[in-house]
Parts: structure tokens; C-alpha cells; sequence
């Protein structure tokens, strides 16, 4: 086993496990920050988000197909960014609108926290409802521009390794705009006044209502920001893969298992949370067939050595989560619940 | 409501509305002891009732031939020695203090259980879905009257729910929401993707049914003779007689669950259940072992929607794994438990023919209603078009209004519970 060995098999690993998971992370990341943030806030959880994004996703997708009808378009980078805020600001007039009609009502009642989770249903059905009456229940795609950064076959080249490493424009947006986002968030949530009154309501709402920090503006950031970062996670999510009213309902469950892994209501582990999930998902559905190849050339394995079929991803994300409930229920970085 | 269809479209969708509603009721029955009398978060229900589904595969079907022996009692061993790692796994986790070594002498135990478990599976597997594909390519069932299934699929259900429920339970309400759900993506995984179990996406088709076939009906002399008596057209009287003879076997289970249900909600164990759901401290502090009596209830509940479930795909004749939507199977079950009166089993059960109802009606009244708002714009017209192809989505639109408005303006429901 040569040098070359080892690094065909890191080039591999890196193809298929390292930027998937990275990047599939950190839309996990990004949804779970909103949960997070409606947890630690708001204080419930909110089965409506999945659809939020979809939301979001699909208002960012027909602005996106209507710039490219109009020969708008941004080179190599795909024409969603273009078509972003607008979905941004759809988002977050709907999420305002519904916190004004429906959740506002249960707040100033004080009821309990698992009937507004009853609530979320029910805008969940509306929401579902709302994005498949507009686009329909099927696939679509809205990404172009440059399809790679940078191809297998200019990496074989320019490396003069056996194996090639794609790496996606979607990949890179991905990462990219998660690290922008993250920071933009604790930036605001650290440094802003209006984000350490929101630190603030969610640490101790009494006491924060005793320092004359205004209830309303903060669950309206709260909403803005929830709309903000659910739009973002679905609209990457869409460009990476595609758009799928169902794949977001679906996505609910990573999500609120990376949430709780983390600690509901702590925005760091929301993050770790999500790669914990990616990373877990990847490597265990991935055939190490390839890998093993290269480093253990004497073994020859029958099959393409893979522990779980990709079949049962959702049932990783939901083992990590069962085992978080069992050892560890208040998540990694020891978030409000118990 | 359900006469009002039978005379304005015909009698035979009445009672495919009234059959269902029947089974619906009975899951919201089921959903309303977990919600309503012990404010159980289940949003897994999608789970319970497909697993009531593959009782019925699992019972009611004839045997693959060949299956047993080509690779089916391999599939055992291999399913016993998955249950003999993670026992052990148990073991040493109770057993050896915590540390380090544990937690890796854990991960090693689960790793070449995995790798072993593949090793045994994965060739039977193979062998028995290779058996004439088009048709069989699964284990098939014991054979038994399709009624047998109905509590088996309860049974099933019973302890897919003891599991979630053991760890679930005793931690915050959400936490039992969120597992309920993932458990039900599980299990519908599984239907999908194990094709020896049930065919998988290929479907089991033609289970058999406790009723007569309409074609056997339709040669009956006495039946005909019935038929002609009462004027109609022997087609048409035999699809009728099938379906009411589900209806009455469907209505004598409801019935037995809800006076069952009644008596419970009654009882001193009805009692105890609604003080903890009120005031879970106190009850604690009256010597009440809260977890135990949640986990009793959850049980019980997800039996009765494992019932429902077996009743469904026998009224189906078939197991199409891949119609289980959660939106369907799990959220309209909670419209139905919310618009009918959290706690009050006749108001669940009311709750489960309105909503039922009304789900598969709001279709055909959408397409009217949009039929009628575009009818000044032009036949070929893109929008008009896009609207229609659109209405079946006004479903969901509409039972989300629906939960939305009763929770704020009716909170209590049609019938209120105590």
C-alpha cells in the first residue's frame, strides 16, 4: 500500500462521504436552527417547518424560473441567489401573518405548549396544502449555471490520481452560504440589542418582561429570522437535490433529531446536531467497498460492505435520536428540555 | 349526511363512504384514549394501522410453496440472532460500570452483530424473492381466516408501541411526538423496501376476504332471485351486499370498541387516568406510577388503530405500502379526534365519520366551487387549467382550516369530554 493508495482512498472518501455529508449537513444545520429557535422562544415545536421551507423553497423556485424566462441570469452561479430575498421576504410575510392570525392568540392565553404543537399541524396541512396547490406535488428542478467547481475528470488531470473528486457548484453554495448565515445569526444574536433581549425572553421570560424587553418585537425578529433560515435551508436543499413537497415533510425528522441531539433551544448544538446527523447517515448507508480497496488490498469482500441500504436513512437519524433520549435527553450542549 | 350521497350520487359510494368512516372512527377512537383521556402525543398513528396492515399479509395469505424452505427459516434465524446482539448489547450496558470500555465492548458487540446478521440474511433473503417474482418472491402468510388478523394486527401494533413508548415516555410530550413519528417512517420503510416480508412497493394483491365475492353472488341462483325481487340490477345488488356486509361486521367492531372504551373512560381507571392527564404531580404524589399507566394507555390506544388498520386492508383486498401518506393516515386522524371532542369517545367517533366525510367530498365540492369562480375565463385558459389540476390540493388546504378553527373558536370539540 503506496501513497497513491491512501490518497485515491482519501480522494474517494471525500467524494462520496466528506462533501455530501458537509453539505447535506449543513442544511440540516440551518433547519434546525430554526426549530431551535421557535423551541427556545416560542416554546414549542413546530411541526410546521418542513413545509415552511417548502414554502420558501418554492417562491425562490418560480422567481427563479421567471428570471431565467426574462434571460436574467448570473453566469456561472446558479439564479436562485438572485431569486432568494424575494423568497426571504415571502417567508417572512407569511410566517408574520400566521403568527398574527393563529399563534398570537394561544401566547397571549399562555395555553400549553403541546396545543400549539397541535396548532403547527394545522398550519402544516394549510402550508402543505398552499405549496402543492401552487406547484403540484411533483419533482422539479430550478438549478443552473456552472454544474461544478471543479469536475472528476479536471481533478484526475490536474492531480494524475486514479480516482476523481466533483465538487458541486450546488456543494460549494451550500457551505458557503451556511458559514455566512451561521455567523450573520450569532453575530445578531451576541452583538445586536435586539438579539440579546431575545437571549434574554428565552433564558427567563418573566425577568425579561420585568426589564421592559418588548414581548412582540421579539417573537417578530423571532419569526423574521425563523422564515430567513428556513428559506436558505430549503432553497439549498432544493438546488442540491431537488424540490419535492414531500421530501421537505420528510426532512422533519433529521431535523428535529439534529434539534434535540443538540439540545432544543441551543443554537450551537442545532449546528453540531446537524452534521452529527449528516455525517451518521452518510457513513453508515455508504458501500466502503471502494475505500477498502485502496487501503486493505489483500481483502477482498463479497459485498460492497455497506451496513445499512440507503433505504433506512431516516431510520439512523432516528436511532441517533432514541439514543440521545435515552443517555443524554437534554442533547450534547445542554439545551432547555429535559 | 351519508343518505344525502347515497341519493344525490349512488348508494355503492355511500357506503364505501360509510365503510371507511366506520374504520376511521374506530382510529380515532383509538387516538382519542391516548389523546383524550391521557394527553398522549401520538403523531405516529401511519405506523400502527400499516402494521395492522401486514397482519393481515402476514395471516390471511397462502404460503409461498417453496419459501420455507428455500430461505424462510433462515430469515428466523437471522431475525432471532438480531434480537440475541441487541440483548446482549442490554446485557453489557446493565451490566458492566460505566466507562469507556463499555461503550466500545458496545459499538464492537453492534458492529459484528451487523456484519454476522447481513451475513445470514442477506443470501435467504435472495433465494426467497427470486421464487416466482411476479407473483409470490415473499414468505406469504399462515393461511388463516382474514378475521384472525384484525386483533393480530392489534397485537403488532400493541408492541411496536410498547417499544417506542418504554423510551419515549417519562420525558417531555414532544419527545413522544417526535418518536411516534419517526417510528412510523420506519415502519412504513420497511414495508416498502422488504420485499420478502410483503412484496414491497410490488404490493400484495387479492387477500382474502370474510365476506362473499361479488362474482359468486352473481351466480347464485337465490341471490339472483332476491335481486330480481327487489328490482335490481344483480350487478349493482351484489357490490351492494358486500359492502354492508363489511359495514356490519365493521360496525360490530366499532361497537364493541366503544363500549369498551365507554366502560373504560368510566371506570376508576378512567378516573385515575384523566387526574393524571390533569395534574400529573398530584397524581404522582397520591402513589400513582404515572409512566407505567401512560405506557398502559399508549399500548392500548395504538392496538385499537393496529385494528383499524388490519380492517382497512382487508376492506382493500390489498397492501400498497406506498399509499401510506402521514397526512392521511396519522394528521386526518387528529382532525377527526380535535373537531370531535378531545375525551369523549362518541364525539371521536362522530369526529371520524364528519371528517371522512368530508375528506372525500371536498374534492368533488372544490372542483364545483373553482369551476364556477373561473367560469368567465376561457375553457383552454392556462390559469383555469393549473386551478383545476390544483383542486384535489384544497383538501389539505381545507382540513388544515378546519383544525385551525376549531382548536380557536370551539376548543372543546362537537361533544365536549370531562
Amino acid at each position: 500500500m503506496g501513497e497513491i493508495d491512501i490518497a485515491n482512498a482519501f480522494v474517494v472518501l471525500a467524494n462520496f462521504v466528506l462533501i455530501p455529508s458537509i453539505s447535506y449537513g449543513s442544511q440540516l444545520a440551518l433547519g434546525a436552527l430554526g426549530i431551535t429557535l421557535v423551541y427556545g422562544i416560542l416554546r414549542f415545536s413546530n411541526f410546521a417547518h418542513g413545509d415552511t421551507m417548502a414554502f420558501g423553497a418554492m417562491i425562490t423556485m418560480l422567481c427563479t424560473w421567471w428570471l431565467q424566462h426574462q434571460g436574467i441570469h448570473l453566469g456561472p452561479l446558479p439564479t436562485a441567489l438572485i431569486a432568494l430575498p424575494i423568497g426571504i421576504i415571502a417567508c417572512v410575510a407569511l410566517l408574520l401573518a400566521i403568527d398574527r392570525s393563529v399563534y398570537r392568540f394561544y401566547r397571549t392565553r399562555r395555553a400549553k405548549p403541546v396545543i400549539l404543537v397541535i396548532v403547527s399541524m394545522g398550519v402544516m396541512f394549510v402550508m402543505n396544502g398552499l405549496v402543492r396547490f401552487v406547484v403540484g406535488p411533483g419533482d422539479q428542478r430550478f438549478a443552473d449555471g456552472e454544474r461544478f467547481v471543479i469536475s472528476a475528470r479536471e481533478f484526475r488531470d490536474l492531480t494524475g490520481l486514479q480516482e476523481g473528486l466533483a465538487f458541486r457548484t450546488s456543494q460549494g453554495i451550500t457551505i458557503l452560504t451556511a458559514i455566512i448565515v451561521v455567523i450573520a445569526l450569532f453575530w445578531f444574536l451576541n452583538k445586536t440589542k435586539t438579539g440579546k433581549s431575545m437571549r434574554a425572553y428565552s433564558d427567563n421570560e418573566d425577568l425579561a418582561l420585568l426589564s421592559g424587553i418588548n414581548p412582540n418585537r421579539v417573537v417578530t425578529y423571532t419569526w423574521i429570522l425563523v422564515a430567513i433560515l428556513a428559506t436558505v435551508a430549503g432553497a439549498l436543499y432544493g438546488l442540491d437535490k431537488s424540490f419535492k413537497p414531500f421530501t421537505y415533510f420528510q426532512l422533519l425528522l433529521p431535523i428535529f433529531a439534529a434539534a434535540v441531539v443538540g439540545g432544543l433551544g441551543n443554537p450551537l448544538g442545532a449546528i453540531a446536531g446537524g452534521y452529527l446527523i449528516a455525517f451518521s447517515e452518510v457513513t453508515i448507508t455508504y458501500a466502503w467497498k471502494k475505500v477498502l480497496g485502496y487501503l486493505v488490498p489483500w481483502w477482498e469482500p463479497t459485498g460492497i460492505v455497506q451496513f445499512i441500504s440507503t433505504d433506512y436513512k431516516f431510520a439512523i437519524s432516528f436511532s441517533i435520536l432514541l439514543i440521545a433520549l435515552l443517555f443524554r435527553p437534554t442533547g450534547l450542549f445542554r439545551g432547555k428540555a429535559y | 349526511m351519508i343518505v344525502t350521497t347515497g341519493v344525490i350520487q349512488s348508494w355503492n359510494s355511500a357506503l364505501l363512504i360509510l365503510n371507511m368512516g366506520l374504520v376511521s372512527a374506530i382510529m380515532s377512537l383509538g387516538l382519542n384514549l391516548q389523546w383524550g383521556l391521557a394527553g398522549l402525543f401520538n403523531v405516529g398513528v401511519m405506523g400502527f394501522v400499516a402494521l395492522g396492515g401486514l397482519a393481515t399479509v402476514l395471516i390471511a395469505m397462502p404460503a409461498t410453496p417453496t419459501a420455507w424452505g428455500a430461505g424462510g427459516a433462515r430469515i428466523v434465524i437471522a431475525l432471532l440472532f438480531a434480537s440475541v446482539v441487541i440483548a446482549a448489547v442490554i446485557g453489557v450496558y446493565k451490566r458492566m460500570p460505566n466507562s469507556t470500555t463499555r461503550f466500545v465492548v458496545m459499538l464492537a458487540l453492534l458492529l459484528i452483530g451487523v456484519i454476522i446478521y447481513r451475513a445470514i440474511l442477506d443470501p435467504a433473503v435472495a433465494t426467497v424473492e427470486a421464487i416466482n417474482p411476479a407473483l409470490a418472491g415473499y414468505i406469504g402468510g399462515l393461511n388463516l381466516p382474514v378475521l384472525v388478523a384484525w386483533p393480530v394486527g392489534g397485537v403488532l401494533a400493541a408492541c411496536a408501541a410498547w417499544l417506542i413508548g418504554k423510551t419515549a415516555l417519562g420525558l417531555r410530550s414532544d419527545y413522544l411526538a417526535i418518536g411516534t413519528l419517526g417510528i412510523a417512517e420506519i415502519i412504513i420503510a420497511v414495508l416498502k423496501h422488504e420485499d420478502w416480508l410483503a412484496r414491497g412497493v410490488k404490493n400484495v394483491i387479492g387477500i382474502p376476504r370474510p365476506v362473499p365475492y361479488e362474482i359468486d353472488l352473481q351466480q347464485d341462483a337465490n341471490f339472483l332471485a332476491r335481486a330480481t325481487d327487489l328490482g335490481i340490477d344483480p350487478t349493482i345488488a351484489s357490490s351492494l351486499f358486500v359492502k354492508l356486509n363489511y359495514a356490519i361486521l365493521f360496525a360490530v367492531v366499532l361497537l364493541t370498541l366503544f363500549i369498551m372504551a365507554q366502560l373504560a373512560l368510566n371506570s376508576p381507571w378512567g378516573r385515575m387516568m384523566r387526574a393524571i392527564r390533569d395534574n400529573e404531580v398530584t397524581a404522582a404524589a397520591m402513589g400513582k406510577d404515572v409512566t407505567a399507566r401512560h405506557l398502559q394507555v399508549f399500548v392500548l390506544g395504538s392496538a385499537i388503530c393496529g385494528i383499524a388498520g388490519a380492517m382497512m386492508t382487508t376492506l382493500d383486498g390489498q397492501l400498497t405500502p406506498a399509499s401510506y401518506q402521514p397526512l392521511r393516515f396519522t394528521f386526518l386522524v387528529w382532525v377527526m379526534v380535535i373537531l370531535g371532542g378531545s375525551g369523549n369517545n362518541l364525539g371521536a367517533v362522530l369526529g371520524g365519520f364528519f371528517i371522512w366525510f368530508f375528506w372525500v367530498q371536498v374534492e368533488p365540492i372544490g372542483l364545483l366551487l373553482i369551476e364556477f369562480a373561473t367560469i368567465g375565463l376561457a375553457d383552454e385558459s392556462w390559469f383555469k387549467q393549473h386551478l383545476l389540476a390544483s383542486a384535489a390540493y384544497m383538501r389539505l388546504f381545507t382540513m388544515g382550516l378546519i383544525l385551525l378553527l376549531v382548536l380557536r373558536f370551539w376548543p372543546r370539540g362537537l361533544i365536549p369530554g370531562r
